[in-house]
């Protein structure tokens, strides 16, 4: 009942901070490939020309915090990340959502779906903050360190059984070459 | 009956599945007294082997009593206690009879998944994936034994469960990690990682009389484990690895070097292992080879690496230059046990060495799932779990 109740606990909400995570991931991969590897296509639609190199950084950027979500064992920092990358989005959009724009429809859209996601990156960043500080803190009530300092598996201190082995055979197919034994002596 | 099954990543349940029973006339089945989680299971558990399948039991360090033999077993009986090697042989074969065990030609039911994998078929195994047979595992209240004349050892009831139990695997694993270094009276032996199968490695090394050990972990409890085993330790966050080592090798590095980590190398320990878990998120990877990088590059030129960690895949960046031009002699493979377990049985009933020592968590099979989360996680101090059916 114990363990359930800690199953659940687990699969529960904290998975589905990862789940999101996981998602946020994949989506700033892929979006992240599309900007590296079609930025004149994504300045074209913004009506952003000459800003291609721009693009491609903020591309760069997407790829490496996505991959650092995946890898991460606490994807929350890379989250936050993802957060800060938003206002940059937010703030390079703004900045092209001008009178003089003949596409600021379409900046207006993307304004809109970056703070939708926006949203959603703070709200899985919290998510997973709260479950990481929680973490911590079990981790350092229920793990006080354990004394091994007195299992030796030996009858004897470890020194006195230095070499109470060498009686065993060394198959031939395991033993090294002399030639290959010029620092040894047997 | 009631056995630890998968269900997927890091989803393992204690499941009621229905008893094995003899399909061979060469099966035994064995009522399971105790069986322990290796570090090895944990690979399943973050499914980083191939061709694991939902409903699979697993467990391959286990041991009990004989209660059902088939027609044609001649070396077993019913009432025999058996530890039951992680390996199924069949003793016959060419390769079981040089006593390259591990890569037995017979029993590996799936050996033409495992021809296209790895070119030539191994060994079946006990509960550790279809490349290697698709065997139901022993975490598990009641196992089919099979070729079970040649897949046993027998051991006697003067001796504790935990005193034999890891004659399955990992005592051997470390034992023959340290035979395949050959030591000699002057080696310095590195083992990296301060796991089970490394603490066992260790305890072998003193045995078989390296001038000094050295283990490499980051973990406190197991680095104190080592310590008691007689090693000098190394603890990889406060101290570069291979300054410390030629520092205690004046400058000329180990002789021997083994690697009981594998495949999971810690994932934030170094540069080339946070590179290579970005790999392994984005499927451009199998393997976090840290280790054997870090071996190849200090071992003393002529030296020997001993690879008992085990690897799946493809490895990237390996520094072969570097182990080419230093004449490195590489030795690895899964564990032959059948091979050391007389000769190991012995010593532990000559007192020489109680395998107990490494035992930190003991509970029910019902805990299974949730120890291998905490084994896994290296939480509670846990270093290894034995579970009773």
């Amino acid at each position: 009942m114990h363990h359930e109740h800690h199953r659940q606990q687990r699969n529960g909400q904290d998975g589905r901070g990862e789940r999101l995570a996981q998602g946020l991931a994949w989506f700033s991969i892929a979006l992240g490939a599309v900007e590296l590897l079609a930025p004149r296509s994504v300045t074209r639609s913004l009506g952003m020309h000459g800003q291609e190199t721009l693009v491609r950084a903020y591309g760069l950027r997407e790829i490496t915090k996505g991959v650092g979500i995946l890898m991460a064992d606490d994807p929350a920092p890379w989250v936050w990340a993802r957060v800060a990358g938003d206002a940059l989005d937010l703030g390079t959009l703004a900045s092209a959502y001008g009178d003089d724009n003949p596409q600021r429809e379409n900046v207006g859209m993307a304004l809109l779906n970056v703070a939708g996601v926006t949203a959603l990156d703070v709200y899985c960043a919290q998510l997973l903050s709260g479950r990481q500080s929680k973490a911590r803190r079990s981790r350092r009530s229920q793990r006080p360190m354990r004394d091994y300092s007195d299992r030796s598996g030996f009858p004897r201190p470890a020194e006195e059984m230095r070499g109470a082995a060498r009686d065993a055979a060394i198959p031939a197919d395991m033993q090294t070459p002399a030639a290959l034994r010029p620092f040894t002596t047997r | 009956m009631k056995a630890l099954v998968w269900h997927g990543t890091q989803d393992i349940r204690c499941d009621t599945v229905p008893d094995p029973r003899i399909e061979e006339r060469g099966d035994a089945i064995v009522q399971v007294t105790s069986c322990a989680i290796c570090g090895s299971d944990l690979h399943l558990y973050d499914h980083f082997m191939p061709a694991l399948k939902k409903g699979d039991v697993l467990g391959h360090e286990f041991m009990g009593e004989v209660v059902e033999t088939g027609s044609s077993v001649r070396n077993l009986k019913v009432g025999d206690r058996v530890v039951v090697p992680f390996t199924i042989i069949c003793g016959e074969c060419e390769q079981c009879r040089r006593g390259n065990y591990s890569v037995c030609e017979r029993t590996n039911r799936n050996r033409g998944l495992a021809d296209t994998m790895f070119g030539h078929s191994t060994a079946g195994l006990f509960g550790y994936t279809h490349l290697t047979g698709g065997y139901a595992g022993g975490q598990a209240e009641y196992v089919r034994v099979p070729f079970a004349d040649a897949t046993h050892v027998k051991v006697p009831d003067s001796l504790a469960d935990e005193q034999v139990l890891f004659l399955g695997d990992i005592f051997p694993t470390g034992w023959q990690a340290a035979i395949q270094c050959d030591i000699q009276p002057t080696d310095t032996v590195a083992i990296w990682g301060c796991g089970p199968v490394a603490q066992f490695a260790i305890r072998s090394a003193v045995l078989l009389g390296a001038k000094q050990v050295i283990a490499i972990d980051n973990v406190p409890e197991r680095l104190d484990m080592a310590r008691a085993g007689g090693a000098i330790t190394i603890n990889f966050d406060d101290e570069s690895v291979t300054e410390r080592l030629n520092e205690l090798t004046q400058g000329k590095g180990p002789e021997k070097c083994i690697d009981a980590v594998g495949m999971e190398a810690h994932a934030s320990g170094s540069i080339d292992s946070m590179v290579d878990r970005a790999k392994q998120a984005v499927m451009l990877g199998t393997d976090r080879p840290h280790v054997l990088r870090e071996m190849m590059y200090v071992c003393r030129p002529a030296g020997t690496l001993s690879i008992p960690g085990v690897y799946g895949g493809f490895l990237d960046k390996i520094p072969f230059g570097a182990a080419m031009n230093k004449g490195l002699t590489i030795r690895m493979g899964q564990t032959h046990v059948n091979r050391w377990t007389d000769d190991l049985l012995r010593r532990i009933e000559q007192g020489q060495i109680d395998p107990s020592f490494v035992v930190t968590h003991r509970t029910t099979l019902e805990d299974g799932p949730e120890m291998y989360q905490t084994f896994r996680d290296k939480e509670d101090g846990c270093i290894k779990v034995v579970l009773t059916p």
